[in-house]
């Protein structure tokens, strides 16, 4: 089957993850100094940023769902078994011996069964858990019964613990960057939008007769 | 606990004599009851006083003066015979509890109850020498006091006291009654701060927030009395209506979110809350306004808009030990003056009538939860002596939705108290009698005269006992610009750091969590690293 560069991440998904990436590390750094982490920033100065940083990608959000709903692309997520232990296998092992990686891109399917599984479960369960309880906190003061109800303590903590959790997923995320051939062999498609993907020949087929502008000459 | 303090000269010196409330008064000129919102209020005037012929005199006592007064403002002296300022005497709604200056002992001068002939140089009427006064005569009501517009108006003790102390107020000029008469107005803060600012013994030496200052405050000390400010007189706020005044600290309003907070225009206002001008929402509709907004319900507007008390160079006394009191120098009592305080005067740190003194200046107030109520120790109250005495304590929790964090002065003193009976103990300490304390420096006679004069039990044994009372924090709200900054409560050593039962962001966070959150970032960390360092070895073992 030919291997082509095409077009798969298009302008709207590279604007959503850049933007999402400076917000959570705007989030990251300004959540981490109203926790009292660090104190490069006034407390009110970190909880208005923080806030208006949220809102911003709460927004972003929104404006996703809406894209991955209309576009079809949420089915990039469904998890799947088939070809999964290829791939784990491939990171716990077979990296090491240099062997390539065992997953092709396919036009329908960007992403690998790790991955696929990972961003499923960092959308539907970690940022869940950390815009519900951000948004609980932001607005403790419309439910919250007494100041010596324990929930706001529960909330805060969630909310802390989904932080530090999408901290440890952004820091497995940029390493898994090195994993290419090279670093830019797994960055540059989230900028220009194409990478090398396994094309059947009726996909071949239908982007050069209907989509010519997705396929890289 | 009944040890002796060192003698030493302080810095300051010494000087003979007991001399008291000789600076009483406002130091600049006489300040008018009008405020930048309401210039024209002068021209709404209706009588010029100076005209009427009533007020033509000859006067040559109070009590004519209060007459011609009572003539026209007929009901003014009924309504003022039930004031606080007038009978004092307080019946606490909540507590039920007998309070007022006729009862309460505190731990200042401890007493007024028997001492009269000092204390009432502050009380609104004329002659209160004994707590048998006619309450009911309304020819003795001093109106001048607070309605005095010349300046010129002075009280002094009822009776002269001990040799000592007669000399304090000798050669003042003769007050012109027909004059001061002829000019009064509204009260200004120059009427009430005559005694409000000068209450324990000199100037902002009780409250702490209340101090000369604010004759004329700055406006960094006061953003609603300063004259670049509002120019706000004590009344704009503490607003009265049938001579009762708005603001008792015996019972306050800890939150005022009811039909008090912003009241429409001409709608009845009872409260001196902040609310009852500001509203439950006074921040602006910005994302910081409104997270400010969010804290209304839970802390006190004064918590962060009153970020220090004693501010302008006026201390305030925050230890009093009364077990130095009583040295003399040549058979005689004397002062020292040991703190110079912001404006540069120097304060006592010794008096042998009331012994020594610590001050502060810009304090940081101490926070609590606090619902409005306050109780007392009153003179019948048996106390653990093992424990300081509560002289005022308040109920307050954060579970309850009636309180709020408010900041306060604590005064510490160490006090007489009856070591027999367990309760603190009345002292007589002012008159021309060889049992006042002020003037023969004897602890035994004076307590126990000043028990037995009000019929109180005495076992005839007295020690000293250290004791603690709480002033709520209300006056010297500095500019928006210059509140209590966010992290100065919302960090891990803050000025919250001592209130629990609440989680507060940027203080609480739990050990557990941020173990959990390392946990997760250094073996995400080595996790990654060990993995590429595994990559990089092995390639490179490959290659060779």
């Amino acid at each position: 089957m030919p291997v082509r560069k095409v077009k798969i991440f298009d302008g709207f998904e590279r604007f959503w993850h850049w933007t999402q990436m400076a917000l959570i590390f705007t989030l990251l750094f300004t959540g981490l100094r109203i926790h009292g982490v660090h104190a490069w920033l006034n407390f009110d100065q970190a909880v208005n940023v923080h806030t208006l940083a949220a809102l911003g990608l709460m927004l972003l959000w929104v404006f996703a769902i809406f894209w991955h709903l209309t576009t079809g692309a949420w089915r990039q997520y469904l998890p799947t078994l088939n070809g999964l232990w290829p791939v784990m296998r491939y990171y716990a092992w077979d990296i090491f011996q240099g062997k390539p990686h065992p997953y092709r891109k396919h036009l329908t399917r960007k992403h690998n069964p790790l991955q696929a599984m990972t961003y499923a479960a960092l959308k539907l369960l970690l940022f869940p858990a950390i815009w519900v309880s951000g948004l609980t906190y932001l607005f403790y003061n419309y439910w919250q019964q007494g100041a010596s109800s324990p929930w706001l303590y529960w909330v805060a903590n969630i909310h802390v613990l989904s932080a530090y959790a999408i901290l440890t997923f952004v820091i497995i995320h940029v390493y898994m960057l090195t994993t290419g051939s090279s670093f830019s062999h797994h960055v540059m498609p989230m900028i220009t939008g194409y990478d090398e993907v396994e094309l059947t020949e009726a996909e071949l087929a239908y982007l050069e007769q209907d989509e010519p502008q997705r396929l890289k000459r | 606990m009944a040890e002796e303090a060192p003698e030493a000269i302080p810095t300051g010196g010494v000087q003979p004599g007991i001399s008291e409330y000789k600076d009483i008064g406002n130091p600049g000129k006489v300040d008018n009851p009008v405020t930048k919102l309401d210039k024209d209020k002068q021209r709404k005037f209706t009588t010029d006083h100076s005209k009427l012929k009533e007020l033509q005199g000859p006067f040559n006592s109070g009590p004519e003066v209060t007459k011609a007064c009572l003539g026209c403002h007929n009901q003014a002296g009924d309504q003022f015979v039930r004031n606080k300022h007038w009978t004092w005497s307080y019946k606490h709604p909540v507590t039920g509890q007998q309070l007022g200056k006729d009862y309460l002992v505190n731990n200042f001068c401890t007493n007024a109850r028997g001492n009269e002939g000092m204390c009432a140089q502050c009380h609104a009427g004329y002659n209160r020498t004994s707590p048998d006064y006619d309450l009911s005569k309304q020819e003795n009501i001093d109106c001048l006091v607070c309605h005095d517009a010349t300046g010129k108006y002075y009280k002094t003790p009822p009776t002269k006291g001990n040799k000592a102390c007669s000399v304090m107020f000798e050669g003042l000029k003769p007050i012109d009654w027909t004059n001061v008469a002829q000019h009064v107005r509204l009260p200004a803060r120059s009427n009430c701060g005559g005694c409000h600012f000068f209450g324990g013994g000199g100037d902002n030496v009780k409250h702490g927030d209340l101090s000369s200052v604010l004759f004329h405050p700055p406006r960094d000390v006061d953003v609603h009395m300063s004259e670049q400010g509002e120019n706000f007189a004590c009344i704009i706020c503490h607003v009265g209506e049938g001579h009762e005044w708005a603001g008792s600290r015996y019972n306050m309003i800890a939150k005022d979110e009811k039909e008090h907070a912003l009241p429409k225009p001409g709608m009845e206002r009872e409260t001196a809350t902040c609310e009852s001008c500001h509203g439950d929402k006074p921040h602006p509709l910005s994302v910081k306004g409104l997270k400010l907004n969010d804290h209304v319900d839970r802390v006190a507007c004064e918590s962060c808009h009153i970020p220090a008390f004693a501010r302008g160079g006026v201390a305030t006394k925050v230890d009093w030990d009364w077990r130095t009191a009583g040295r003399l120098r040549n058979g005689e009592g004397y002062k020292e003056e040991g703190y110079q305080q912001g404006n540069g005067e120097w304060r006592h740190t010794y008096k042998s009538i009331k012994g020594s003194f610590k001050y502060d200046e810009n304090v940081k107030p101490l926070y609590r939860w606090f619902n409005g109520v306050m109780r007392y120790t009153t003179i019948d109250t048996k106390f653990d002596p093992n424990k300081p005495v509560e002289i005022n304590y308040f109920s307050g929790d954060p579970g309850d939705p009636d309180s709020r964090i408010w900041p306060f002065k604590r005064m510490h003193t160490i006090q007489p108290y009856d070591k027999g009976n367990n309760t603190l103990v009345y002292m007589h300490l002012w008159g021309n009698d060889d049992a006042a304390f002020w003037g023969n420096y004897d602890f035994a006679k004076a307590i126990k005269v000043g028990m037995e004069k009000n019929g109180i039990p005495y076992s005839g044994e007295y020690g000293f006992i250290e004791s603690y009372s709480y002033w709520p924090i209300n006056h010297m709200v500095a500019p928006k610009e210059k509140a209590v900054a966010c992290d100065e409560c919302h960090s891990k050593q803050g000025r919250l750091k001592e209130l629990k039962g609440f989680y507060m962001p940027g203080r609480d966070a739990p050990k557990w969590l941020d173990m959990l959150g390392l946990l997760m970032i250094v073996g995400s960390l080595g996790g990654v690293a060990g993995h590429g360092l595994l990559r990089i070895l092995l390639a490179w073992r490959r290659k060779h």
